[in-house]
């Protein structure tokens, strides 16, 4: 008898490790044309829009004077700049003495008073204040500093009394540490103290004069041995956003607050002896102050009223251009990317090429991980490539048109390249699971756009969605991840638009990314799931 | 003979308008899919609406809030839908190779287009009407709660009102324009996807790149031409002078590109091969 072994193919083997899947999947993509000038067209879409908003925005002032009432128009002039870099607003009333080394000032604040122009309109005429209503901004201030020099945007620290959130120290412009809470008046006044020791400043408030707490202790690096101390008052802008279909207007304007000291007792080395008032004058075109005309202090037996307008606080976004600005191709991309990544998956299913591939690896979740892995690289890597040149490019038309661009660190930077391309990989990835999970293609790339893109579209546009509703709609949908391109920080003690249509987003930059990596994930879950269950 | 009708003319059996507005409402009606789709149209328009009714706040200094335009939020969603079922009519057939029996039944390529365009349209246009009056009934509701009411010096959100039926007539009109687009999109490109994706980019690619446009001048021509933002002033009822563009001008731009798209798809269709 004869044994007939088995046929066997001479072949060795083909292996399906993840190895070999991820090669397979890479061989499908790149050999499919439509895909790979899809991804080369994503990447000129975020360029060249880059490109057009870079050259679409112009800056340009004129310094007209009655010698010369037609000048040549300029570059808009970038705003002074903060001991940290930051672009601030450095705009008061100061009433100083020089303080020469080691010394301490210390007041009792009786009142803080304001003015503002209901209207929104601008006060013009010799007494501007005449018609202005009575009234405290909730970040006005008055109260007492220890500031480097005179020139805008030089270090200080301030202890202060605001129109609404109780005492407050203040230094370097982003720092705020709160004191006692709750509205001054002349039956429960505020004490306040700030000592000098070096270049190390403490702020204490009492209620009393007798009992008192520290607030804060700020290191101003480099002061000099010479500072500027004394009475200070600021009153930042206020403004009522009204918004309607087809453009938002905000009506404020500048506003005045008078602070009211007494019981003024100077220790250490004063050697002036005698007080001089001037207004500091630091600000942009957008931060509103009145003119030095109306700010002003006076001094009677001890009792001093100081008026002043403006802030002391880092500008926002409405100043001048930011980075992220050249980066609205990002939408554009995102589009094309999530077509690519839809069509990844529903192209194998409509050629019945996915029973090939199934029939190779039968194990179909490492199938669908092995799909993920190649697709987000593969964005990852083009999405690098385009924000990378996209930044550089648009960063300079910007400055060419004499737009002035908020400075930025090397890391906030890297966060914003990274995070981009980042967002366009995950959103490929979450494209490719809704993909596998819908199958119809026009489904999932409609579901995954409007999923990402439509809940931007609506929190950015001026009248569509209440602001409270487009808070939330950038919070909890895929569209939180726009927050990685956000180059500035929102301060909670600067009165400002802090709105995703002024480009800034309730989530921090990396938690909102975390949002979108939560949706692939889930849907990813949800797709290899789904693939084991299904027939193909 | 052997059972076939009797052929009498050389071209009877080819199908009239009649009959290729027939076979589309057949293919569109018996596809798996197209019911619940233009159901989920009206319901999530309807459902977006009520949501951004129901969260309209006005601070107490006052608002230019504009009821009906916050009432009809849910087209900008619902359109998304409405594009989905025109594109599917078209490129679902490439997918199958249906297109290649179709045209063999009406050879007259225009006249499939056309017969699509119809059928798409009229489903488009029940789905809307339902949509778009659910949402503004729900937004009356639910607005006139927060005191926005014309008590309040708010235009009044009822159709009698002339401005808010144009809005309401407009939208509906606006939701059958976008669908007319995406079917030309859509016999233009074929794959479903990739046409999907035009007419989203389309509609909303314009309002973000204008948002960061600085310059006003830039602003204003982009809203003028894009699609959506342009389409979409049928809906204001308030503060119509600020619009670059009349509430009707702005429905007739949407109309040019969709008579543009379904321009191209048509030439497409026509001398493309299947």
């Amino acid at each position: 008898m004869t044994v007939i072994a088995p046929y066997r193919s001479e072949l060795i083997a083909g292996s399906d490790g993840f190895t070999q899947l991820v090669r397979a999947e890479w061989t499908k993509f790149r050999t499919v044309r439509g895909w790979v000038i899809g991804t080369i067209v994503a990447g000129l879409l975020i360029v060249g829009i880059g490109a057009l908003t870079g050259s679409g925005s112009q800056c340009s002032v004129a310094d007209v004077t009655p010698q010369n009432p037609n000048p040549p128009l300029q570059a808009c002039p970038p705003p002074p700049s903060g001991p940290g870099g930051e672009w601030v607003t450095d705009s008061f009333y100061l009433v100083r003495q020089p303080l020469a080394g080691r010394g301490s000032i210390t007041v009792r604040l009786t009142s803080l008073t304001g003015l503002y122009s209901a209207s929104g309109a601008l006060p013009e005429g010799p007494n501007p204040t005449a018609g202005m209503t009575r009234g405290v901004q909730p970040w006005s201030k008055g109260g007492i500093i220890i500031k480097a020099s005179t020139a805008p945007g030089s270090a200080y620290a301030a202890m202060m009394v605001t129109g609404g959130h109780g005492v407050r120290m203040q230094w370097d412009f982003t720092h705020d540490t709160p004191g006692l809470a709750g509205d001054v008046s002349a039956a429960s006044p505020r004490w306040l103290r700030l000592t000098r020791s070096g270049d190390v400043i403490s702020g204490y408030d009492s209620a009393d004069g007798a009992h008192w707490t520290l607030v804060g202790t700020a290191t101003l690096t480099g002061l000099p041995r010479v500072a500027q101390a004394g009475l200070f008052a600021a009153a930042p802008g206020y403004s009522v956003t009204t918004t309607s279909l087809g453009g938002g207007s905000m009506t404020g304007g500048p506003t005045l607050a008078t602070a009211t000291l007494d019981r003024v007792s100077l220790r250490g080395a004063w050697p002036a002896g005698r007080w001089t008032g001037a207004a500091i004058q630091g600000s942009s075109f957008t931060a509103p102050t009145l003119p030095p005309s109306v700010q002003g202090f006076t001094q009677t037996a001890g009792r001093f009223t100081v008026s002043g307008s403006g802030d002391i606080a880092p500008l926002d976004r409405s100043s001048g251009q930011t980075v992220e600005k050249t980066l609205a191709g990002t939408f554009a991309g995102l589009i094309v990317v999530v077509v690519i990544g839809v069509m990844f998956i529903t192209a194998e299913h409509r050629r019945g090429m996915i029973r090939t591939t199934f029939a190779a690896s039968p194990r179909r979740g490492r199938v669908l991980a092995a799909k993920a892995v190649v697709l987000g690289a593969v964005t990852f890597a083009a999405g690098l490539v385009a924000v990378a040149v996209t930044i550089p490019v648009g960063v300079h038309l910007l400055r060419a048109n004499g737009n002035p661009v908020f400075p930025v660190t090397a890391l906030t930077m890297t966060r914003i390249v990274a995070g981009t391309a980042a967002l366009l990989a995950v959103a490929s990835v979450l494209a490719l699971a809704v993909g596998t999970l819908l199958r119809r293609s026009a489904v999932a790339v409609a579901a995954v756009i409007a999923g990402l893109v439509l809940p931007y579209v609506l929190a950015i546009i001026p009248g569509v969605l209440p602001a409270g509703a487009g808070q939330w709609l950038v919070r909890v949908t895929p569209a939180a991840a726009f927050a990685v391109q956000q180059s500035l920080p929102a301060y909670p003690q600067v009165a400002a638009d802090y709105t995703p249509a002024n480009g800034y987003f309730p989530l921090a930059p990396w938690s909102g990314f975390a949002v979108l990596c939560g949706w692939a994930a889930l849907a990813l879950a949800f797709a290899a799931f789904a693939l084991r269950r299904r027939d193909v | 003979m052997n059972g076939l009708p009797a052929v009498t003319g050389s071209a009877s059996w080819w199908a009239g308008p009649r009959d290729a507005v027939h076979a589309e409402w057949t293919k569109l009606r018996t596809l798996p899919g197209t019911g619940a789709l233009l159901l989920a149209a009206a319901a999530l328009t309807a459902a977006v609406s009520a949501l951004a009714a129901g969260t309209a706040t006005c601070p107490a200094a006052g608002c230019q809030l504009d009821p009906a335009k916050v009432s009809l939020t849910g087209v900008d969603l619902g359109q998304a839908i409405v594009a989905i079922v025109a594109v599917t009519a078209v490129s679902g057939e490439y997918s199958t190779g249906m297109i290649r029996l179709t045209l063999t039944a009406t050879p007259r390529r225009w006249r499939v287009l056309a017969a699509k365009a119809a059928v798409s349209g009229a489903a488009t246009l029940a789905a809307g009407a339902a949509a778009v009056l659910a949402s503004v009934l729900a937004g009356g509701l639910l607005l006139a709660r927060h005191g926005i009411t014309p008590a309040h010096g708010f235009e009044a959100l009822s159709l009698g009102h002339g401005p808010v039926l144009r809005a309401a007539a407009g939208s509906v009109l606006y939701l059958v324009l976008i669908a007319l687009l995406g079917l030309g999109v859509a016999a233009a490109v074929r794959d479903s996807a990739v046409a999907i994706g035009v007419v989203l980019g389309l509609l909303y690619l314009f309002p973000i790149i204008a948002n960061v446009v600085g310059d006003q001048a830039w602003q204003r021509h982009l809203d003028q031409i894009g699609p959506m933002t342009a389409g979409q002033y049928i809906q204001a009822t308030t503060n119509l002078r600020s619009l670059p563009l009349t509430p009707w001008q702005g429905l007739a731009v949407l109309a040019a590109w969709a008579a543009g798209a379904l321009l191209a798809g048509g030439l497409l269709l026509r001398f493309r091969d299947a």
